[in-house]
């Protein structure tokens, strides 16, 4: 209980956050621009990962691997978008879900078809391994730093495109209204591809970037996903700033409360009971979180069609 | 992968080919060979077949089918074994959750089952069944047995961790049976978390001399990889199942120094072992791990036991799998009353091997002819 334990605490929290960011970031654009509900980003995150460990281990270098894990990502997700989704944009949601859950099956078994049903290796290059003693005397991992750093940086450049760019004008545009940026003569079938692409890329990227960190494996990208539809939807579905607060938001519930919810309990309980009410608790904290803010504001914090 | 299949198809036709006898041995195999954690399935299966292959026999038949870690899957798949094909033996089930739902209904119907891996607490006890044998361990033995070792090496303030779920706990109270001391925390985590930088924090924040941990597949390679980077130095222990020649691979050089417990080493000095490691390399391209050890063992008492009866002749077939009359790849190897396993736990080290991958190393043993401790409750 001190403070060097609540500041790399909040430190992970914010990781956690600008992890999920990249995850929901894609998830909320197709859905604002598109109206498609997307099961299989986690795959696109899974692609990003395995695609960075095989070309991290044959060339040797972490940031080519990333590279063309991202590239390979979003290179799948717009081969994804002409060969199916293109179909379903017309079609009832339940068919969505449907479709884009049977591509869940097809990627899980594909990938273990190729690389086999072993995790694969990788690992972040060891000028990033170690770590670094933050004032406070709070030593922190040089990786998750720069994981937050990554994310910020993706952040402003999101922002950057969406509200400064053409591209952005038109994805904004699609945003609000569907059919009349498409009356209005813009390539309608082309800018959703792009949309598509991009989010898939970025799912690629936080893909092999917490891929270094954990284990890159068949199924990596369903749990990632579960969360960061909690994301959106406390967001707001469509909005990319409801998404950053959201990811941001999540982040920081979840790790603090699996850190103090034991803690809090073991004051009036037996220990090994209070730890395990406390992570019970814990796991569903978000859920918690989630149905709060649906209480008060049931569109999420920043509904874009508002 | 290719040659595995060519293997175990090979035989699969080979014995459909022959008009099957009437006192040919039917063998159906539950495992999971997809989804996450398939990689334990599959060295079973290929330990299992491998054993096969090696006696020679054409009179043995095995059917083999996924479970894809679905209990439900598991269950019609043992109806359909024990009802369309009429087998005279099951083998196969990784998982405790899966062995609950399938295993007693099982052996009630009059069929054998041999676990090749899960050990349940009350499949041992009070649900014990005398068509019912376990050729691995029961579920606390490797926890116990490092509670055992640590205790002995001097370590005072270890701290604890595993999953919230039956397994998790039963591994934190295995532990805790043996240890005979106090911990100085608990942590459970969630079921297939990925991340545990919460967990690592709290670890630094204790005043723990060593860290013990049960984080069966995918989730001990996120663990240890994370913590390598975290900087805090204590030394680590587990049980074989975090530390198996695949998952050590995956994590990389974050695994050298840990010691784990394990009732085979590939580097165990026998005559059956070394038939063993050399066969299953030859065959299969890659080291075996201790489920492909528990794969080999499980079909080598079912062969010694058929060298003395058929399976049809019940009491004459359970007495010879009683006797467990093979060469186990573990050295010593018999059954205690509830016909689960007696036998030493060894203790391993993660080196860096020749090739600079990490591998286990043999460096001792933990305890000697343990038991479980649920053999009382067990009335057959």
């Amino acid at each position: 209980m001190s403070v060097t334990l609540l500041i790399e605490q909040l430190l992970n929290g914010v990781q956690l956050g600008t992890m999920l960011f990249l995850m929901a970031s894609g998830l909320t654009l197709v859905f604002g621009v598109m109206g498609l509900i997307n099961l299989a980003h986690g795959s696109f995150y899974m692609v990003g990962a395995y695609a960075t460990a095989a070309v991290t281990a044959s060339t040797g270098s972490f940031l080519i691997g990333l590279g063309a894990g991202m590239a390979a990502a979003a290179m799948v997700g717009a081969l994804v978008e002409l060969l199916v989704i293109r179909r379903l944009y017309h079609r009832p949601h339940l068919d969505q879900v449907l479709a884009t859950f049977a591509l869940i099956l097809i990627f899980s078994e594909g990938t273990r078809w190729i690389f086999g049903s072993s995790p694969m290796r990788l690992s972040p290059p060891s000028w990033l391994t170690g770590f670094v003693t933050l004032p406070g005397d709070t030593r922190y991992p040089i990786y998750r730093l720069m994981l937050i750093g990554v994310g910020i940086v993706i952040s402003i450049a999101l922002y950057v495109l969406i509200s400064k760019t053409r591209l952005g004008m038109r994805i904004r545009a699609g945003e609000s209204d569907r059919e009349m940026i498409g009356a209005l003569g813009v390539n309608i079938s082309k800018l959703y591809t792009v949309v598509f692409a991009l989010g898939a890329g970025l799912a690629g990227l936080a893909g092999a970037l917490v891929g270094a960190l954990q284990s890159v494996q068949v199924g990596m990208g369903e749990p990632v996903l579960i969360l960061a539809f909690v994301v959106i939807v406390i967001g707001g579905i469509g909005s990319i700033k409801g998404a950053l607060l959201g990811a941001l938001l999540v982040g920081v519930v979840d790790t603090l409360g699996r850190v103090y919810l034991p803690i809090f309990f073991r004051a009036f309980m037996p220990p090994s009971e209070a730890t395990g009410v406390g992570a019970a608790l814990a796991a569903m904290l978000i859920y918690i979180l989630m149905a709060v803010i649906l209480a008060f504001k049931p569109k999420g914090l920043f509904s874009a069609n508002d | 992968m290719k040659m595995i299949s060519r293997f175990g198809l090979g035989l699969l036709l080979s014995s459909s080919l022959v008009t099957a006898h009437a006192d040919d041995v039917k063998i159906g195999m539950i495992t999971t060979l997809s989804g996450g954690g398939s990689h334990l399935g599959v060295d079973v299966r290929d330990g299992f077949m491998l054993a096969l292959e090696q006696s020679g026999r054409d009179d043995v038949e095995v059917l083999i089918q996924d479970d894809a870690n679905r209990p439900d899957l598991a269950r019609s798949l043992a109806n359909e074994f024990m009802q369309r094909d009429e087998v005279d033996i099951l083998t196969g089930i990784i998982w405790s959750n899966l062995a609950m739902a399938v295993v007693p209904t099982v052996t009630r119907q009059g069929t054998f089952y041999l676990s090749p891996n899960a050990g349940p607490s009350d499949l041992a006890g009070r649900m014990c069944h005398e068509n019912y044998f376990n050729v691995a361990y029961q579920n606390d033995n490797l926890h116990g047995a490092m509670g055992a070792y640590m205790r002995e090496q001097g370590y005072e303030r270890p701290i604890i961790m595993a999953p919230n779920y039956p397994a998790g706990t039963d591994a934190l109270a295995g532990f805790k049976h043996l240890y005979e001391g106090e911990v100085v925390g608990e942590l459970y985590t969630q079921m297939g978390q990925t991340d545990y930088a919460a967990e690592i924090a709290q670890i630094r924040d204790s005043d723990a001399d060593s860290l013990f941990f049960f984080l069966p597949g995918g989730m001990g390679i996120s663990f240890m990889k994370q913590w390598e980077s975290s900087g805090v130095d204590m030394p680590i222990f587990g049980a074989a199942f975090s530390f198996d020649e695949i998952l050590i691979k995956a994590v990389g050089s974050a695994a050298i120094g840990a010691r784990n417990t394990s009732l085979w080493a590939y580097d165990l000095e026998n005559e059956a072992n070394d038939r063993f490691v050399e066969g299953f390399q030859a065959a299969y391209d890659r080291m075996p791990t201790l489920y492909a050890a528990q794969g080999y063992d499980t079909a080598n008492l079912i062969l010694s036991a058929l060298e003395t009866a058929h399976p049809d002749d019940k009491d004459a077939f359970r007495e010879a799998l009683r006797a467990a009359d093979f060469d186990s790849v573990r050295g010593e190897f018999r059954f205690g009353p509830n016909q689960h396993p007696i036998q030493d736990i060894y203790v391993r080290e993660v080196v860096e091997g020749d090739d600079g991958q990490p591998t286990n190393r043999l460096i001792g043993i933990a305890i000697e002819d343990i038991q479980d401790v649920y053999y009382e409750q067990c009335e057959m």
